[in-house]
Order: structure tokens, then C-alpha cells, then sequence
């Protein structure tokens, strides 16, 4: 049984009585291209919250590559290549894009700790992050600060900075939530040609994108997972097709 | 055990009587900054500025206690109705550090304008005879000016609350405290509710400030120096709590006066140590929101 | 944009790297340090004491300005290494440098300690925290009358010559010499930490905390340590004024200290570096012409031009300088 990247084992969390995870067994392949979807208030966001350590589970475990990582804070699972985008821009705002980049590579290669050596000198740093802006295409605004850019643009570059921490596992969160449907493109190109050793879990509303992306899709209602498997079989399947009536229809 | 029980009986009054006013004078500033996430550290000016109030109507105008007091009252809350529409009211959502250095701002104008006007010295005042001397309860004497401060602040508390719970405003103040957003969505005109809140709190710091000259002596550097003791009722309370001040006004009155009696040496140390405590047990304060 | 596109690499991230070299510019507060010397020889004493306040408001620009600590208790450091740097020379040991060394110590520790607890919350709750810290040292420093003086202030202090053979005289110049020289060395420590990757994580923590926990960044060791480091600078600076005073008193440790220092900055204009200067030199220099003409009238005429500063100059004079260069630059 090969490990899996990630995996949960009966993850839960209420909310006082709000369950918005029960009992989630769930799991992510070794270079994985995997969806999460589900209606609004399904618990999508909370499942990586939780995964990521930005919220505490009530019961269950959480291993990253075999590695039980239920009580790592945030930053030491982030160390072990669990990374995260948000659903909304979480960039540093009046930074330019290449100080957004470079603090992330930074902080990954331990040099952000340094107190006296000028942040200039760590050229190989700098170099990296704009190699990471080129191949996104963002490499003309680098200096510009990020909440300059178009907003299409700083979803690519919520993408950069956690790339630049060099994940094996990266949960997208909505990447192509809010952008003005010109500006996808390049957010799905990006998403597509993603290293195959990097496995991720896309979090989307849009099935296009969904079907586009992704070979194994999870359905999550209410905190619980409902079906899982592959795109064709979700589409096909009736209870997801309930959950979503009134929604969107797959294509 | 008597001098014991003496002595409890000294520091529940005189603490009681010291939460009033330090109640009296920061649940309005716990509700605006609830209400508005404003950091309003200029507060203490209102409390300041009905204390001026009274011993001036008193003083040079010759009016009666009680026509002095309400006058003050009102000139305050005048003009905190204008202060907010000119210059609070550019700050809301803004920036922690603008609102801070504003607000030290105002602050400093009213050292100025105070020194100018009344000098250094520390207002006098005379409340009337109806309500000095001693009162005679069962055994023991009790100042009667402490006595009517407690029964004011008992009648204000309890009014306050009950407007709180029973009345329209009182809902519509609960509501945007809670979510703001949601409360303008469902018709509640903040602005508005923000203007009546703001006046309301001022004209209760007015009364507490007034009332209170006993205890915090009005002088020009008044909104400073005790700008610490009003931000621990609110930080321990709680933001946007009317029960929370109380509870903590009570503590830190009754705690303060127990120490000023007990061991005068440690003085306010014990308070702030206190306070620090409970903020790291509870950061939202004791009845703040989650 | 093609233009853009072409910059050859090198040539567009050669700026961004060499942001730390020094710019003819920022020789001109030197210069001006200078320049006062000779042309304003009246005036030393208060020069000795801005240089030694400009240090107050790089350490709280620190922690301000680039890690985003909204904070109204800094006195509690300033008072603590002026306190120390004073019991110390009121005690029998004047020697003044190696009085700052101790103040550094005794102020990092408490900036230590006290970070190590209320770090941990933000917001209002902070803010109050930092203010509880400041007014608990005030309280002690009041009681333990013994050892501080009280509200009487400490006496009595008798602070050695510098080296052996700079006597401080009467006309401020060996002050403002010793002033300078610390401030100097302080600023270089400040800039190099704001340069440095470390550095760069604070306006990373200012700018987005949630996300700095995200790329995986050890956020409360860095602002505790930021906070230390920031509190052993204000406690050089205390211990600075305390030695050139000769004189310690409560106000030290004063909520009105931590409040004027943090007004100081933001006229100044925050997490630049610079405001510290400008900010400090304009409103002591103020103050100073003030408090001749009629002491009351400073309190309401600054608190004025604080609201002025906040409604129509965001950001502090090197904030209105930025909007002029960029006006500037807009082709008409």
C-alpha cells in the first residue's frame, strides 16, 4: 500500500453543535490531482483549516506522508511541504511581488531568521522567485506592490508564494474564485501544468474547471464526505446530482 | 471579628460606590468601541468635561445642584453628537493607529483648554445638603454622598439594561454589535444608531465624571491620567457589553479600595497584575464576544 | 507591456537587491547633526536630548512600523534603562558607558518577559496589555521610593567622564557628542536589522500575519525577538537622558511618554526609517519654542495639529514627501 501524501482518519469538529467535519476518512495520492466539492456551508474551507492546523480537530488524525501531524502547529507541517492558497488573496499588500515570493523561499530555506546580513545579498533567493514569476507570467509587475496588480493576477501570484515553499502536497482553495472569467485562463493553465510530484486538492464551485483538472473528485455535504471516484462516475451519480438540483448542473 | 467584619462592610461600600462611578463613566466606551471598533481613548474628556460643567453652572452661574448636573450633562452631550459627526466619524474601519493618534489628539486639546480656563487646581464640589453628611444604618454611619452615588448608579444600571433588553434601540444596538454587516442589511440605519450611541455613552461619562469629582479629581490632566483605569474596565469587561464594565468596574473598585486599605504600599500594582491576568485567561474580556 | 518584459533580468532585480546600500541621502541627518554642533552652541543640550529621543522612536519604528505592534506602554523600557542607567551612577558606579550596557540588559529583559507573555495576544487587547506593563513598572518605581526617589525623582546621580577624560559639561557638548555617537551606532543596528531578511519577515507579519503562518514562518519568536531588541535600544535611550540629565523622574515611565514618542513618529511618518528623525526633530524643536512662549498652549496646539496630521497628512511628512514625488512624476 503506497503512503499517501495525505490522509485524514475520522476527522471531526463541531462547533458547539455544529458538526463541520464528521468522521472525514480521507485520502490524497502521491502526485494526486484530486477536487473537493461540495454546496456552500458543505465544510470545504474548515476541512483545510484543519488539515493546514489553522483550526483544531475535536477527534481524529491527520499523517502527511505517513507522519502523524495532528498536534504540528501550522508552520512545521508547512515545513514538511503542506501548503496552502486562500480563498481569498492573502498576499502581503504593499510588498512587491518579488519580496511577496522571496519571503516565502526564504522562510522555506531558513535564511529568514538572518538579522545583520542585508536580504539583498541572498541573490540566489531573489533569483529563484523571479524564476517562479517568469513561469507563471508574472514576471514584468516583480517590483510592482501586489495589491497594484489586477485581481486575476494576484490569484497567480497566491499561487507563486506557495509554490515557492516548495510543496508536495498544495490544497488550492477556490484559485479562481472572484476573477473575472478573462483572467482564468492563465489560473488553469498554471494549475495544469503543475509539477507531477506536487500532489493537490482543488477546492472549486466551477465543474468545468473541476472536470478539467482533476481525476478523482470527493463530494463533501455537510462535514461528511457523500461519494467519491472518478470524474465520470460523480457526474453520473444520483445522490450528487440531488445535492447539487437548483445549483449547477455537471457538464 | 468585628473590626473583620467593619472593616468588609467599609471596603463594600466605598468599593461599591467607586465601581459606580467608574461604571457610570466606561460603558459608554465599551459600547462604542463594540459598536464601532473605534478605539476611543479620548473618553475620559466626556466624564472630564461634565465634572467642568458642574462646578462652573455651580459655581458661576448659581444654579442648584441638580439643574447644574443635567445642564452638564446635555452641553456634553451636544458636543459629543458634534465631535462624532466632524471628526470621529472619518476614522470608522480606519486605521488602529489613526484612530489612536486622534484620539491622543483630542486629548491633548482638552489638557490645554482645560489649564486655560480653570487652571491646575482640582475642582471643588459642593454637593448639596440633602445629600451630605452621614446617614445612620443600623449600627453605622455612611457617608450619604457615597450612599447616593450607589443609588444612582443602581437605578442607571438597571435602567440601562432594561433599555437594552426591552426597547427597539436597545435591540438594534445589540444587533449591529453583533454583526454590523447584517444589521445594515436588514434596514438598522448605523449612522444614526452610531450618533445616539456615541451621545448617550458621553453623557453617561458626563454623569459618572460629575458625580464621581469624589473619587477622580477634575483636573486638566484628567482624561490621561485615568485613561488606564477606564480601558482595564472595558478590556476586562468586555467590548460591547453593558454587563461586562459592571462586573469588572466591581472588581477593579472593590479590589482597589480593599488595597488602598490593606496594604496602601502595593497600591495600584495588584490591579494591573490582575488585570494582565485576566486578559491572558480571557482576551475578549469577561463577557466579550467569541 | 513588451518594454517591461525585455528588462533583462539582472538589470531589474540588481535594484531590488541593492536596496540596502547606503544613499547620498542619508548622510544628510549626519550632516545636519553637524552642522548644529557649531551653528547652534546654545542649544546643545536640547540637541543631546532629541538625538537620544530620535533613538526612542527608531525602537519603537521597529516594532511599529515594521512588525505592525500597536503599542502605548514603550516608555516602560526608556524608564527602565533610565532608571537603571540612575540608581547605578546614584550608587557609586558613574561610568556611563558601561552604564548604558546595563540598561540595554535590564530593558531587553523586561521587553523580554513582558513580550514573552502578551505577545501572544493583538489588537486592543494588546494594546491594553502594553499599557498594563508600563503602568505596573510606573507603580513600583513610585513605591519603592527607597530606591527611585519616588515622585520625587532620583537624586544625587553623579555620572563620570566619558572614558575617563570627557567630563559632561555644563553647555551640553560632551552630550551631545556621547548622544550622537550612541544614536549612530544605534541606527546602524536598526538599519541592518530592517535590511536584513529578518527584517523583512516583520513587514511580512505587518502586512499579513495569516499569511505569514502559512509559508510556514515562526511569527512569535520573530516579534518577541524584534520586541527585545526594540526595548534594550529604548532602554540606551533612557539611560542616555538620565546620564545627561543627571536626573530621573516617574514621567520616565509615564503613559505621556509612550503616547509623545508614538506622536513623534507618526508625524514623522511610520515604518520608514526616517520619521523617526524628522518626526522627533520637528516636534521637540516645537515644543521647545512653546514651552517659552506659554507651556499651556503646546498641549492644545499639538493636539490640534495631531488631528490635523491624521485627516489630511496620512502617513507623516515622509508620507506627504512620497505623494509629492509621485505627483511629481505623473507626466501633466
Amino acid at each position: 500500500m503506497t503512503q499517501a501524501g495525505l490522509e485524514t482518519q475520522g476527522l471531526c469538529k463541531s462547533f458547539g453543535a455544529l458538526p463541520v467535519a464528521s468522521d472525514i476518512n480521507f485520502r490524497l495520492e502521491s502526485g494526486a490531482r484530486h477536487a473537493l466539492i461540495g454546496p456552500n456551508g458543505a465544510g470545504k474551507t474548515s476541512f483545510v483549516n484543519l488539515v493546514t492546523g489553522m483550526l483544531k480537530p475535536s477527534a481524529g488524525r491527520i499523517l502527511l506522508s505517513g507522519e502523524d501531524i495532528t498536534h504540528l502547529p501550522q508552520a512545521a507541517r508547512v515545513k514538511r511541504g503542506l501548503v496552502r492558497t486562500f480563498q481569498i488573496s492573502a498576499l502581503f499588500r504593499r510588498l512587491s511581488l518579488i519580496e511577496n515570493v522571496t519571503l516565502a523561499i526564504s522562510e522555506r530555506e531558513g535564511a529568514a531568521g538572518d538579522l545583520i546580513r542585508p536580504a539583498g545579498r541572498y541573490r540566489k533567493l531573489i533569483e529563484e522567485g523571479y524564476a517562479l514569476l517568469e513561469a507563471l507570467g508574472l514576471a514584468a509587475d516583480a517590483l510592482r506592490p501586489v495589491n497594484e496588480l489586477a485581481y486575476g493576477r494576484q490569484r497567480l501570484a497566491d499561487i507563486a508564494v506557495s509554490l515557492g515553499l516548495k510543496p508536495k502536497v498544495l490544497l488550492l482553495d477556490e484559485p479562481a474564485a472572484g476573477v473575472p472569467s478573462g483572467e482564468t485562463g492563465a489560473i488553469i493553465d498554471m494549475i495544469e501544468r503543475l509539477p507531477a510530484d506536487i500532489a493537490f486538492l482543488i477546492i472549486e464551485h466551477d465543474m468545468e474547471l473541476v472536470f478539467r483538472l482533476a481525476n478523482r473528485i470527493t463530494v463533501l455535504v455537510q462535514g461528511s464526505i457523500l461519494v467519491e471516484g472518478a470524474p465520470q462516475d460523480i457526474a453520473a451519480d444520483a445522490q450528487v446530482r440531488q445535492v447539487y438540483l437548483g445549483e449547477r448542473r455537471p457538464r | 471579628m468585628g473590626d473583620l467584619l467593619s472593616a468588609a462592610i467599609s471596603i463594600a461600600f466605598h468599593g461599591l460606590a467607586l465601581a459606580m462611578v467608574l461604571y457610570l463613566i466606561s460603558v459608554g466606551l465599551s459600547v462604542t468601541m463594540g459598536l464601532m471598533g473605534f478605539v476611543n481613548l479620548a473618553h475620559g474628556a466626556f466624564a472630564m468635561a461634565g465634572g467642568y460643567g458642574l462646578t462652573t453652572l455651580m459655581g458661576r452661574l448659581h444654579l442648584p445642584f441638580g439643574l447644574a448636573l443635567i445642564g452638564a450633562i446635555v452641553i456634553v452631550v451636544l458636543a459629543s453628537f458634534v465631535l462624532e459627526r466632524l471628526l470621529y466619524r472619518r476614522l470608522y474601519g480606519g486605521d488602529e493607529l489613526d484612530q489612536v493618534l486622534m484620539t491622543m489628539g483630542l486629548i491633548f486639546m482638552t489638557v490645554g483648554a482645560a489649564t486655560y480656563f480653570w487652571g491646575p487646581v482640582a475642582q471643588p464640589i459642593h454637593p448639596p445638603d440633602l445629600i451630605s453628611g452621614q446617614i445612620h444604618l443600623g449600627s453605622r454611619d455612611f457617608p450619604a454622598y457615597r450612599s447616593f452615588l450607589i443609588l444612582c448608579g443602581v437605578v442607571l444600571v438597571t435602567g440601562l439594561w432594561l433599555g437594552l433588553e426591552r426597547t427597539r434601540f436597545g435591540a438594534q444596538v445589540r444587533a449591529a454589535v453583533d454583526n454590523l454587516r447584517m444589521a445594515q442589511s436588514i434596514g438598522i440605519n448605523t449612522s444614526r444608531l452610531f450618533a445616539l450611541t456615541f451621545a448617550l455613552g458621553s453623557g453617561l461619562a458626563a454623569l459618572g465624571g460629575a458625580l464621581g469629582a469624589d473619587f477622580l479629581p477634575i483636573v486638566p490632566g484628567y482624561a490621561l491620567g485615568n485613561l488606564v483605569y477606564f480601558l482595564i474596565v472595558v478590556a476586562v469587561g468586555g467590548l460591547g457589553s453593558i454587563r461586562g464594565p459592571f462586573v469588572a468596574a466591581l472588581l477593579i473598585g472593590t479590589a482597589d479600595t480593599a488595597f488602598k486599605y490593606i496594604a496602601p504600599e502595593l497600591g495600584a500594582f495588584f490591579i494591573y497584575a490582575l488585570t494582565m491576568a485576566i486578559l491572558l485567561w480571557r482576551p475578549r474580556g469577561l463577557f466579550g464576544h467569541a | 507591456m513588451a518594454a517591461a518584459d525585455q528588462l533583462a533580468p539582472p538589470a531589474m532585480l540588481d535594484g531590488f537587491a541593492r536596496r540596502h546600500r547606503l544613499r547620498a541621502f542619508e548622510a544628510l541627518p549626519w550632516l545636519m547633526a553637524l552642522a548644529a554642533y557649531f551653528v547652534f552652541p546654545d542649544y546643545l543640550a536640547l540637541g543631546a536630548q532629541i538625538l537620544a529621543t530620535i533613538l526612542f522612536a527608531l525602537s519603537l519604528d521597529l516594532v511599529l512600523g515594521y512588525a505592525g505592534i500597536v503599542t502605548l506602554g514603550h516608555a516602560a523600557f526608556f524608564g527602565t534603562g533610565a532608571y537603571t542607567a540612575g540608581i547605578l551612577a546614584a550608587n557609586g558606579w558613574g561610568e556611563p558607558i558601561s552604564g548604558l550596557v546595563v540598561a540595554a540588559a535590564a530593558a531587553g529583559a523586561v521587553g523580554f518577559l513582558s513580550g514573552a507573555i502578551i505577545l501572544r495576544t493583538t489588537g486592543l487587547t494588546l494594546l491594553m496589555q502594553t499599557l498594563v506593563v508600563a503602568a505596573m513598572l510606573l507603580e513600583l518605581a513610585n513605591k519603592a521610593t527607597r530606591i527611585t526617589g519616588g515622585a520625587d525623582g532620583l537624586q544625587g546621580m553623579d555620572v563620570w567622564p566619558i572614558f575617563g577624560a570627557f567630563r559632561f559639561d555644563l553647555f551640553g557638548r560632551t552630550a551631545y557628542i556621547y548622544c550622537a555617537a550612541v544614536l549612530m551606532i544605534g541606527w546602524l543596528l536598526v538599519r541592518s536589522i530592517v535590511y536584513s531578511p529578518f527584517g523583512r519577515s516583520l513587514t511580512g507579519i505587518r502586512e499579513n500575519v495569516v499569511r505569514m503562518h502559512a509559508v510556514g514562518s515562526p511569527v512569535r519568536r520573530r516579534k518577541l525577538v524584534a520586541y527585545t531588541i526594540s526595548a534594550a535600544l529604548a532602554g540606551i535611550s533612557g539611560a542616555l537622558i538620565a546620564q545627561t540629565a543627571q536626573f530621573v523622574g516617574l514621567g520616565a515611565l509615564g503613559l505621556e511618554r509612550s503616547g509623545t514618542v508614538l506622536i513623534m513618529l507618526i508625524i514623522g511618518g511610520v515604518g520608514q526609517l526616517y520619521g523617526a528623525f524628522i518626526g522627533v526633530t520637528l516636534y521637540m524643536i516645537a515644543q521647545d519654542r512653546f514651552s517659552t512662549i506659554d507651556p499651556v498652549y503646546w498641549y492644545f496646539w499639538i493636539g490640534l495639529f495631531m488631528i490635523f496630521v491624521v485627516i489630511f497628512a496620512r502617513g507623516g511628512v515622509l508620507g506627504l514627501i512620497e505623494r509629492a514625488r509621485r505627483q511629481m512624476r505623473r507626466p501633466s
